[in-house]
């Protein structure tokens, strides 16, 4: 019950965003408030692996980057007119290049999660990392989309009767594409893949012995989070009209975990406001100082040292509850 | 064949940078069972001590002292006040904490020394370069990395090997348990290891001052290589990290000299460049991957 009122009291909060906005004359707050739903799903599908799985990919902005990309390359190529290898067209409708996106980014996590998952602790972080990397790289090299500088999207994506070149018609989009992507992931989290999952983090082996697979439900997780990443970073895409390397650069993995833990491990609002935490932070504090990074280190170190469980960890200790 | 020469040298002066890096590093992952992310950070702060010093001395060589005391002191501020806080968590924890720190000695050096790059005063002596075998010309303050960095690797070997402290050291690294129930000061022993990490890691960012410039995001740069290797040498294993060092600095430097101009034999020259350089950083992340598929472990893994 509680979780509905807060569901309902953020969905409130992000869907009357845009008129706050106009009332209070900033517009920076709905780019503000937008970036924070995008980021906030990006967050929710690592917290899938991470929180709820244990496992510590430290290669996550990758497939956010890949599903930037899948927008900016059908892009690019609709607007030549030429196709992809001579396969593929290019596109600039939304409900193909969002499904466009989900589905490459997914595929990269198969392949990345099939080698890295054979590893363990400190290599697989490691290891997530390395391929992150390589991905990276792979992107400052690719000079006919642009290599370092990456593609500049003219045009955010078309949906069939809707306005897309109006701000907040875009800002409504993400949020019904981040709606739709909450409800699923609620169902994820609590159905039996969600508690097998759970139980993998606490106890491997004893998941094993009561014969499940875990091997495969891990693979299936990290794919399913590579999926959603890469949903996010379509929609990053459409909304910044711009893709670049830098979006899958290794510190961006960080950021994102850093929104994870800020918000709380392993709960389902967590990533929603850790992103909220970790953007509005930026937002205010690169306001007030161009050494904002100072102080964002110095709250991450006292969170990571000081608190135990995020803000709704801290929320629920100083209602008194204790866990 | 001078030329091959020339890059195998280069290739040996990155890898005993990045071995004097991953030495304390591989140490400190091993002993302390800490991934500290803010290793690079270290080796900044070990560039700008020395190099402010070096510039107000005007002379490169009283540099040394004033990196290796700096880094050293601020290495062990680190471990009293956050390092020590990390052992018992989790590596999610010690990630972040340490990927903390990383932003705020970032900003700090920002604040004192500003955004530009400083450059380190050569010495006189190894203005030139000299011929090592007819026909190869090399500059001599390479050669002096070079030298450093094996003389380091000697020192380690009987600091290891040879020494109470390093008994205590190799004991760690496999029966860390053990080592604590058997009455040993732990505490004390990690501050020395922390500590050591910290003093190698300044020496190696105050001699790369001359060759590269002295600037903040110095340390990323070369913590991601440094993690290559200390995962491909395996965790905890010194000669793991001499060995991947030396063999990751060759091969990076080789795939970056080469491949650009084997490219150009088979496409127009500005792919062949951009195709070579980014297939030249991929390549250490690349054989990170496989022979962490072959052995999960790395190469040298200490035991546990």
């Amino acid at each position: 019950m509680r979780k509905l009122i807060l569901a309902v009291v953020l969905l409130a909060i992000f869907a009357l965003m845009p008129l706050a906005a106009d009332l209070l004359g900033q517009n920076a707050l709905q780019t503000l408030s937008a970036r924070i739903l995008i980021y906030a799903m990006a967050a929710a599908s690592l917290n899938l692996i991470l929180g709820y799985g244990g496992m510590v990919s430290f290669g996550h902005a990758a497939y956010f980057g890949v599903g930037a990309y899948v927008v900016g390359i059908l892009y690019s190529h609709w607007m030549s007119e030429v196709p992809i290898f001579g396969l593929f067209p290019g596109s600039n409708q939304l409900l193909i290049t969002l499904p466009a996106a989900m589905l490459l980014s997914g595929f990269a996590a198969l392949v990345i999660g099939a080698l890295s998952l054979r590893t363990g602790g400190i290599q697989f972080i490691m290891i997530t990392l390395a391929f992150a990397q390589m991905i990276f790289f792979l992107f400052v090299s690719l000079t006919a989309y642009g290599g370092e500088d990456g593609i500049i999207i003219r045009r955010s994506n078309e949906v069939p009767g809707l306005n897309m070149r109006d701000k907040t018609t875009v800002y409504y989009v993400i949020l019904v594409v981040a709606v739709l992507y909450f409800a699923w992931m609620w169902r994820v989290v609590n159905s039996s893949f969600g508690q097998v999952l759970k139980g993998i983090r606490q106890n491997e082996r004893r998941m094993e012995a009561m014969g499940i697979a875990t091997f495969r439900y891990k693979l299936y997780a990290f794919v399913l989070a590579g999926m959603g990443a890469g949903l996010a970073g379509a929609l990053m895409a459409n909304f910044l009209r711009f893709t670049s390397p830098d979006m899958m650069h290794w510190t961006k993995s960080g950021e994102l975990i850093i929104m994870v833990i800020l918000g709380g491990l392993g709960t389902f609002f967590g990533p929603i406001l850790g992103a909220a935490a970790f953007l509005i932070l930026e937002f205010y504090l690169a306001d007030w100082t161009e050494h904002w990074q100072l102080g964002l280190g110095i709250i991450l170190l006292f969170v990571v040292l000081f608190t135990k469980g995020g803000i709704l960890g801290m929320i629920d200790r100083l209602r008194g509850g204790r866990q | 064949m001078i030329l091959f020469l020339e890059q195998l040298l280069n290739g040996l002066q990155y890898g005993v940078m990045l071995f004097l890096l991953a030495a304390g590093l591989t140490l400190i992952f091993g002993i302390m069972g800490v991934i500290n992310l803010a290793h690079g950070s270290l080796y900044m702060v070990g560039a700008f001590a020395g190099t402010w010093v070096a510039t107000q001395a005007d002379s490169f060589w009283p540099g040394i002292p004033a990196a290796l005391l700096i880094a050293g002191l601020v290495g062990l501020v680190v471990e009293a006040t956050v390092i020590r806080k990390l052992y018992a968590r989790d590596h999610l924890d010690q990630v972040l904490a340490t990927f903390a720190l990383i932003l705020i000695f970032n900003q700090l050096i920002v604040l004192i020394f500003g955004r530009q790059p400083i450059f380190t005063p050569l010495p006189e002596v190894f203005y030139g370069s000299i011929e090592i075998i007819p026909g190869l010309f090399y500059p001599p303050y390479r050669l002096m990395i070079i030298s450093v960095g094996l003389l380091v690797a000697v020192g380690l070997y009987f600091l290891i090997n040879r020494t109470r402290i390093g008994m205590l050291v190799r004991a760690g690294s496999t029966h860390r348990e053990m080592v604590r129930a058997l009455g040993v000061d732990v505490r004390l022993l990690y501050t020395v290891v922390f500590g050591l990490g910290a003093l190698l890691a300044g020496l190696a960012g105050y001699m790369t001052g001359p060759i590269l410039a002295v600037q903040v995001g110095m340390g990323e740069e070369i913590l991601l290589a440094t993690f290559v290797v200390v995962v491909i040498g395996g965790v905890g294993s010194i000669k793991g990290a001499f060995v991947a060092g030396i063999g990751l600095g060759v091969v990076d430097t080789m795939l970056r000299a080469f491949l650009p101009t084997i490219l150009r034999g088979f496409m127009a020259p500005s792919d062949a460049d951009a195709l070579g350089s980014s297939i030249s950083s991929m390549g250490i992340f690349l054989l990170m991957a496989i022979v962490l598929l072959i052995r999960p472990k790395g190469l040298f893994a200490a035991g546990g």
